[in-house]
């Protein structure tokens, strides 16, 4: 079982990055790009054996504490478990 | 009295910082290793700049599970004396023990300078030597140092007076051009609520010989060495 986690700035935190990706794609020649964030992809392989209900718990909790800094941050995660 | 300098692996800092503690201030000091479980017989913990963990996911983001950081929480809790210098300060927001976070650089740049720094507030153990108002010249050395906190924490901050350090032009004055990295409302350097724990992003280690171009930071091992002095004349 795979899990995917997306962290990403909360839409109030600037992106410096995001803004110089954005800026640099037009320059390039890109149209019609209103905005770019930044942010982490993480894939997380789980262990044989371990049901999708304590994989759910344990990556949301690892995304909660140490994936992503609340402050700043907020997290998406998806649970794959063809893979 | 004792001082305690944290070694975390990717800490760069540390040994200008007992240098500087222990020849200039001439203070007795100890490195701590991070795999340490606790702070020993030091009286105030000094968390170095550096890049602890290589700065791998966030700033500051895996020194904060080091072990010492739970006995460093502990100190604190205690009304330890803890400051974090650049990285220090990075990972005392991961930690939790301050409020915030420090952002990537407005302009995107690592930035290596001198800046000078506004004295907000002369009524903690970190500044009691300096004057509210006074302005040190001293360096900072950071690609992530833009601070940020929500509304309701920033009102918190400025109404409890825990913004220690303001970036400001040299004669105390803030400008735009005079905030580096685009920190909220100029913060250079919080303390807590308890103010016995205090972050800021330049580094006073690397301004305390005039042969390197300033002496002003200094001060603030001079501070911290008079409140141990007190503390220990106290008890």
């Amino acid at each position: 079982m795979k899990a995917r986690i997306y962290v990403t700035l909360k839409p109030s935190v600037l992106d410096p990055q995001g803004k110089a990706i954005h800026h640099a794609v037009e320059t390039i020649g890109y149209s019609g790009i209103e905005d770019v964030r930044q942010g982490k992809y993480f894939e997380v392989s789980l262990a044989d054996g371990v049901s999708a209900a304590e994989a759910v718990a344990t990556i949301e909790r690892m995304a909660h504490d140490i994936l992503a800094n609340p402050v700043i941050e907020e997290y998406r995660v998806e649970l794959d478990s063809e893979s | 009295m004792k001082f305690g300098v944290v070694m975390f692996p990717g800490s760069n800092c540390d040994h200008d910082t007992y240098h500087v503690i222990s020849k200039v201030i001439g203070q007795p000091v100890d490195f701590i290793w991070h795999r340490q479980s606790s702070v020993g017989d030091c009286d105030a913990v000094i968390l170095p700049g550096g890049f602890s963990y290589g700065d791998y996911l966030r700033t500051g983001a895996i020194a904060r599970f080091s072990p010492v950081m739970g006995a460093v929480k502990e100190f604190a809790s205690r009304g330890g004396l803890v400051m974090g210098i650049c990285n220090g300060f990075q990972i005392l927001c991961e930690a939790g023990l301050l409020p915030g976070a420090l952002l990537r650089n407005k302009n995107l740049k690592f930035i290596c300078e001198h800046v000078n720094m506004r004295v907000e507030a002369a009524d903690t153990p970190f500044t009691n030597r300096c004057q509210r108002g006074q302005v040190l010249s001293v360096p900072i050395a950071h690609g992530d140092g833009n601070y940020f906190c929500d509304e309701e924490t920033l009102r918190e901050l400025q109404r409890e007076n825990r913004i220690i350090f303001r970036y400001s032009s040299k004669d105390g004055v803030l400008t735009e051009t005079s905030n580096p990295n685009g920190s909220l409302d100029d913060i250079a350097g919080i303390c807590n609520r308890e103010r016995n724990v205090l972050g800021l992003m330049p580094h006073p280690e690397r301004a305390s010989e005039a042969l390197l171009g300033s002496n002003d930071g200094r001060i603030i091992f001079y501070s911290l060495a008079d409140t141990l002095a007190e503390l220990a004349k106290a008890s």
